[in-house]
């Protein structure tokens, strides 16, 4: 198999990768989500994916942290968290496409990585910070990756865009001064159909600067 | 001379041309852009397909008395009866629906469907197998020019060769699928789709063909489509889905979502058809192309697919000697649709290659070669202009060598080029421009933005018109009650929906002026709108700003009518585009890994309306190209029938780091008055053939098929 797969690629290893035991990623890397992430909000609920008590297969009543606000809300144990942002808190910016960590349609932040949030149990991402692509902007102001995606026309159908700009800022969040490599690697574990590769290359490349 | 609804001249352009950020762009980049699938309507239930998983056979059975136990069951519909036949696997069966999502995949999994199997065929490649299996129907010879044997006779050299490319899928992000709100009488549906004024006819002529549903009207239906994530050619239709979604809501009450999974998205919501053929080719010595011979071969399906149009643009009937025979192989895998530009990238494969291939033969450059023989094409000094910009693009003269004369190390560095041709002619559209008397600028029309920019390049088209900046207008499309506009296929949307929105433009700027110029007392026909003002050219003293022009019309809103077509006063638009593409690659030889260091695309399409969206299609179609050149197949297994990756882990396309160096150039003010022309299929012709000649000009032998993958790399280095 080439080697040329964005999604093998080691440098496209994304932290904080989900479901422990069934993460490919965090089998590959070796690398885990710090436990001791402290979220800005309560953790002793009902379910946690970390407890030994059984939960399910009934909806538990659980509590995220999703840009800075609380969320209560109740989901079976087996719902994603990029389902739950989406059918259950109408959050429809991230978007599910394979359903299988493979394009990064889905990425959202947690605790400053990003991560699939299709690969991701919503009872999993209580006790993180939680940001989606809802959260980094407001009504007035964009936030630098999404102004230099518009300027560098980095969009077509634009159903890939929310998943790129979330990469792209964990990009620029982690470097004012990113290489192209450095670029190239925070974006590879995302895929665009209609490519526009040329354009968020650019637009992420300037934004980590803005 | 000009008439009244030509395109301004160049002097006068101020925005027709420019770089413009995408109107939707902002919408798009904050996420909150509301695409089919991001549809969550009060009470919604979700759906799922139950499909077939047999390659082929009849249904002995279905049964939902579990499906219907399963917590939050809410109804399911027959796409497909007892006793019916099924001929992919992957095809629909029916629909079931639940209360939530997770439910709606228990209900799924809980339906039994019982087949009984019959024979199933799923090999393309080996076309005598396929004969052996009564698989193939066989064309009859189409000869083109003089006389081919005479022709054979007086070539200096001749190549044979076998070239190919697999089926790819289109792999939409947004997979196929709706939203359907049927409440009283009134059907609403939000589709992911490229045709939606052409959705209502179709949806209704689906369910009336349901007796107990009755008599449905297109009038019920409104279609709601403001963005759609990628159709490629794959979203014309309301499909199965599409019909079962609508029964499902009537049947529940409720509004219904049903969006494909991934699988079923790759397995039966895509497909370009395979080719492969076995090519002759024969020149002069100095380089005149004399005769091309084909025997293709390819599928797309059950019913297989068209063949390519081989010779592929070297293809004058007086000058060159042409015979070509198509047979079509008849597999069961889920259909073929359109494929941005069908049949052409196909053409591109077995018509560039095997040129470049005799070029070698002939110990000439391909580029001299290729400008050589410019006259067998449609436009030679189209192409031959094209070429030379390309090449200086690429640097062919610093970076081409002799072929496979790359030195002694494992990484070999190679170019190649290919030419492609496309029609691009405008749909049919009608579009209502509407000034109101608060200044406020809005264009309607019911087309689609599949991300190409209409949006864009109709709020370019309305604001030149007018004088006045892209954020001055409202650009309304997106709903099938809107003023019917074509499908956006074969790039028709942009010479279609640019011509009907400047006719109207203009003509509710006429209605306009007419207010005005009672109000300046000037004559109508000496008032222009330029700079956020109408005023009179004789005396620009007598003016009005924008606002106060349009408070002239009291409480009256004008509306302009445009159509196209409309053979009155103008030349709007145009067909036929010209396109040259050049790769540069590297292949590593001990691994077989081809990696793109660049590729330059130079495209003509007329006049330019938006130049960094018109940029961005050829990018796109160049990073398609180099997915299916070197990385997408859908795999067949024989035995059970199945697609082996209906994923996007091992359907593999290509990432941020996986491109090279693009470089575009659009050519302007050369044939701006042709009007416009459409983008979107040309510039995805040409780049497989490019980067297969780039690979052969690296490594010294032909990689026959495409995808050019590590395995095939390496066995045509085996085999040399
Ligand atoms: S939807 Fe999560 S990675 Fe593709
Ligand atoms: S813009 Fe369409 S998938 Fe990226």
């Amino acid at each position: 198999m080439s080697s040329k797969n964005p999604a093998d690629s080691p440098a496209c290893a994304r932290e904080g990768a989900p479901r422990k035991g069934f993460s490919r990623r965090t089998f590959l890397e070796g690398v885990g989500i710090g436990a001791g992430a402290v979220g800005a909000i309560g953790t002793a609920k009902p379910a946690r994916a970390d407890s030994n008590d059984p939960v399910g297969p009934g909806p538990v009543a659980i509590t995220l942290n999703i840009n800075g606000e609380r969320q209560d809300l109740e989901v079976e144990p087996r719902v994603t968290l990029i389902d739950a942002l989406r059918n259950q808190l109408d959050m429809t910016g991230a978007k599910k496409v394979c359903d299988r960590a493979t394009c990064g349609a889905c990425t959202v932040i947690a605790d400053g990585a990003p991560v699939y949030s299709c690969t991701m149990l919503a009872i999993e991402a209580q006790g993180r910070r939680i940001e989606t692509i809802e959260g980094i902007s407001t009504e007035d102001s964009m936030h630098p990756v999404q102004t230099q995606f518009v300027e560098n026309d980095a969009q077509q159908c634009g159903f890939c865009t929310p998943g790129l700009v979330m990469a792209g800022k964990a990009v620029s969040d982690r470097s004012s001064q990113p290489s192209m490599a450095d670029v190239e690697a925070g974006l590879c574990g995302n895929i665009c159909r209609c490519g526009t590769y040329v354009g968020v290359r650019k637009a992420v490349y300037e934004a980590a600067r803005a | 001379m000009a008439t009244k609804y030509d395109w301004p001249a160049a002097e006068d352009r101020s925005l027709i041309g420019k770089r413009h950020n995408r109107v939707d762009g902002p919408e798009k980049a904050r996420g909150t852009a509301k695409y089919s699938y991001d549809r969550n309507l009060d009470g919604m239930l979700y759906a799922r397909l139950v499909t077939s998983t047999v390659p082929h056979g009849r249904i002995l059975g279905i049964d939902t008395s579990n499906a219907e136990k399963v917590p939050g069951y809410k109804g399911h519909v027959n796409i497909l009866n007892v006793g019916d036949e099924v001929q992919w696997v992957g095809a629909e069966v029916l629909a079931v629906c639940a209360d939530t999502e997770e439910h709606a995949r228990d209900v799924a999994a809980a339906t039994a469907v019982h087949f009984e199997r019959l024979p199933h065929w799923v090999k393309d490649e080996d076309v005598e197998q396929a004969g052996t299996a009564n698989r193939v129907t066989p064309a009859k010879d189409d000869t083109k020019g003089p006389d081919i044997e005479e022709a054979w006779k007086s070539a200096d050299a001749t190549v044979e060769g076998y070239y190919g490319l697999g089926i790819i899928t289109h792999c939409c992000l947004e997979p196929h699928g709706q939203v359907v709100d049927w409440s009283g009488d009134e059907i609403t549906v939000y589709a992911s789709t490229q045709a939606v004024a052409r959705i209502p006819a179709d949806l209704a002529r689906g369910l009336s063909r349901d007796e107990s549903i009755g008599t449905v009207n297109a009038e019920q239906v409104h279609v709601i489509t403001p963005y759609m994530g990628g159709g490629f050619g794959s979203k014309f239709n309301i499909d199965t889905w599409g019909i079962a979604c609508a029964k499902l809501s009537k049947q529940t009450g409720k509004p219904v979502k049903l969006m494909l999974d991934r699988d079923e998205e790759l397995m039966v919501a895509g497909g370009r058809p395979s080719d492969y053929g076995k090519v002759k080719i024969g020149a002069k010595k100095d380089g005149t192309l004399v005769a091309y011979e084909a025997e293709t071969w390819s599928t797309g399906g059950v019913a297989g697919r068209g063949s390519p149009p081989v010779p592929y643009v070297y293809n004058n009937e007086e000058r060159l000697s042409q015979k070509a025979r198509h047979l079509n192989v008849s597999t069961n895998i889920g259909p073929a649709r359109a494929w941005r530009a069908p049949n052409h990238p196909q053409a591109a494969v077995l018509t560039m290659c095997p040129m470049e291939d005799l070029a070698a033969e002939l110990d000439m450059d391909p580029v001299e070669f290729f400008k050589k023989n410019a006259d067998l094409t449609a436009r030679p000094e189209v192409y031959r202009y094209e070429i030379d910009k390309c090449a200086e693009m690429i640097g062919w003269k610093d970076n081409w060598h002799k072929r496979g004369d790359s030195g002694s190390g494992p990484v070999k560095r190679g170019l190649g080029l290919s030419l492609h041709t496309w029609g691009g002619r405008p749909h049919d559209s009608t579009c209502e421009v509407r000034i109101q008397p608060d200044g406020g600028v809005s264009v309607n029309l019911a087309s689609q933005d599949l991300g190409v920019g209409t949006y864009t390049t109709l709020s370019v088209v309305a604001a030149e018109t007018l004088g006045l900046q892209i954020p001055d207008i409202t650009v309304n499309i997106g709903s099938s009650r809107l003023p019917i506009s074509g499908a956006s296929g074969g790039s028709t949307t942009v010479g279609g929906t640019s011509a009907s929105t400047r006719r109207a433009t203009v003509n509710a700027l006429e209605e306009l002026k007419g207010v005005v110029a009672d109000a300046l007392e000037v004559d109508a026909s000496d008032l222009v709108a330029k700079d956020g003002k109408v005023f009179a050219e004789s005396d620009p003293s007598k003016s009005l700003s924008w606002t106060e022009a349009c408070r002239k019309l009291g409480n009256r809103t004008i509306t302009g009518q445009g159509k196209q077509p409309d053979r009155e006063g103008g030349k709007l638009n145009d067909s036929g585009v010209g396109g040259v593409q050049m790769a540069d690659v590297s292949v590593d030889v001990e691994t077989g890994i081809v990696t793109i260091n660049k590729i330059a695309a130079v495209q003509d399409v007329g006049l330019v309306l938006c130049l960094e969206q018109c940029e961005s299609q050829v990018y796109g179609a160049v990073i398609q190209g180099i997915a299916w050149a070197l990385y997408e197949e859908a795999i067949y297994d024989q035995a059970t029938g199945k697609m082996l990756n209906p994923d996007m882990e091992f359907y593999k396309l290509p990432g941020a780091a996986d491109i090279g160096e693009l470089e575009v150039h659009m050519v302007q003010n050369k044939y701006d008055d042709r009007g416009v022309i459409g983008i979107g299929e040309p510039p995805a012709i040409s780049p497989g053939a490019a980067i297969s000649n780039a690979v052969a000009n690296a490594i010294g032998v032909r990689v026959p098929t495409l995808p050019l993958t590590p395995d095939r790399v390496l066995e045509a280095l085996a085999n040399a």
